[in-house]
């Protein structure tokens, strides 16, 4: 299988996106801006790829950016339309802060037809209402069946909707890289 | 899953299993602000409630406008059984009106199954007669495995009227099929014929059965369904059977005092014991709605063999 980005280049991009979020937050507003920043992770690799921008932040200016994990099971448009197989399992949603007001970067690890993040637009909202929600990802593979588009991308990546692809992080996989799959 | 949640007997290792985490998922949305989720958007429940019940019904009808369903609670005092119409007769007219999931809770063990062969809908039991209450067994595995983290190797001792108790029945089978040391205890009278055969430990000294329980369960003295003397007093039965603190002493030091629910005070428990401070009674009925909120969700799911 094709290696797209291996774990070098996933390093490099993530700290990239933490640069842009610092270039576009802390100026307008003065470093207060920062504060009204929260990350949260769509399971499941959304949450350690915001866990590691997070921590990149940390490294460069010392802030601490609350992160919370999205499941977005119970919210998915596809869910009751075919009654075969068994239901998705359902992992847990933990947002230990306040989402009112705050400045949110939602984060995924790939975005493809958008249906992930309309769900996930409808559950944040049920938390609360959020002064901004952007969205990050590590790759955008194109094929949006919705109106959505990404704030922060880590790599557009041209794909044909026979291809699929694959992004392996350690803290899931043992090993970080994106991988494209012809089917 | 199969099509209905009829029996604990239903359930593999592994679904029960998958019900207890995704209870634990379901849990946070009773937390949030907004306490609901679109999940089951546009299905029909239809809560057929046959036995008088608060708490399950209640617990079922908040589980299922958590996750959006549209419900539809019917009293047995206010329908047409009370004209004579049958169980069947009702079910078929429920069924013509296509409702998605029927939690049906009726005094006749067995009243469900019935339901389940004539109705294309979902049925869950929410209690059948003396025979089982599958979604009681697994709130109180839930409740169970968050204090003490495993249910395998427990030392859980049961009791109380065992004769009557469908609670009884379903956590029996679903504590053993975990790998718990069950130990039922009642007077004589109150003991199931045959209850040793699914794997537990009999009693009929408390004091004995107690000893060194990680979990104590208690079990209503349900004196409407007894047409004879099973003891010679209310009193007496609380002498010889009652939970109290000094019962409570004889077990681990960190023991957990369970009770389904309606509690019996000065029957079956002592309110020192009910309300101290080893009693997770009322985290039961809380965990009570997230059970059912992940019971409802796996089984709007695909029927296994389809």
């Amino acid at each position: 299988m094709p290696v797209v980005l291996d774990a070098v280049r996933i390093g490099r991009t993530l700290t990239r996106i933490a640069h842009e979020i610092l270039e576009r937050h802390v100026t307008p507003g003065g470093p207060g801006d920062m504060v009204q920043l929260a990350f949260v992770g769509i399971r499941t690799r959304g949450v350690p790829i915001a866990k590691r921008i997070a921590s990149a932040i940390r490294e460069i200016n010392g802030q601490e950016i609350p992160t919370g994990a999205l499941d977005i099971t119970l919210y998915r448009d596809d869910l009751m339309r075919h009654a075969v197989g068994p239901q998705p399992v359902i992992r847990r949603t933990e947002i230990p802060f306040s989402i009112d007001d705050k400045r949110i970067l939602l984060v995924d690890d790939v975005l493809y037809t958008g249906r992930t993040i309309r769900a996930a637009l409808d559950a944040l909202i049920d938390f609360g209402r959020p002064k901004a929600i952007q969205l990050i990802v590590l790759v955008d593979r194109g094929h949006r069946e919705l109106p959505i588009k990404a704030d922060y991308v880590g790599k557009n990546l041209p794909t044909s909707l026979s291809q699929s692809v694959q992004v392996h992080l350690t803290e899931i996989d043992g090993r970080d890289d994106v991988e494209i799959q012809d089917a | 899953m199969k099509k209905d949640l009829l029996g604990i007997g239903d359930l593999t290792r592994d679904e029960i299993y998958l019900i207890l985490d995704t209870a634990e998922a379901m849990r946070e949305i009773g937390q949030r602000p907004i306490k609901k989720v679109p999940t089951l958007r546009g299905k029909t429940v239809v809560n057929l409630f046959y036995e008088p019940s608060t708490r399950t019904r209640t617990s079922f009808e908040i589980a299922e406008k958590r996750l959006s369903a549209d419900t539809l609670n019917i009293a047995v005092a206010a329908s047409s059984v009370l004209k004579g119409e049958t169980l069947a007769d009702t079910a078929m007219n429920i069924e013509a009106m296509a409702p998605d999931v029927i939690v049906i809770r009726h005094a006749s063990s067995g009243a469900c199954h019935l339901l389940s062969r004539i109705c294309k809908s979902r049925v869950i039991n929410a209690g059948d007669g003396m025979h089982e209450h599958p979604t009681q067994a697994l709130l109180d595995a839930f409740t169970i495995r968050e204090h003490k983290k495993r249910i395998d190797g427990l030392k859980v001792t049961i009791v109380g009227d065992l004769l009557h108790s469908r609670v009884l029945r379903s956590n029996v089978l679903l504590l053993t099929e975990l790998g718990a040391d069950v130990c039922v205890c009642g007077p004589s009278t109150l003991v199931p014929i045959g209850i040793e055969r699914f794997g537990v430990r009999v009693s009929t000294n408390v004091d004995e059965a107690v000893r060194d329980a990680d979990v104590i369960m208690m079990l209503r003295i349900q004196q409407e369904r007894m047409h004879g003397a099973f003891f010679p007093s209310v009193r007496e039965y609380f002498n010889t059977f009652g939970m109290t603190p000094a019962r409570v002493a004889r077990a681990k030091p960190d023991v957990i005092i369970m009770h389904p629910g309606p509690m019996n005070r000065g029957v079956e428990i002592s309110s020192e014991v009910a309300d101290g401070p080893y009693s997770v009674i009322l985290e039961q009925v809380a965990n009570g709605v997230s059970v059912r909120m992940a019971v409802l969700y796996l089984l709007a799911g695909g029927v296994e063999g389809d």
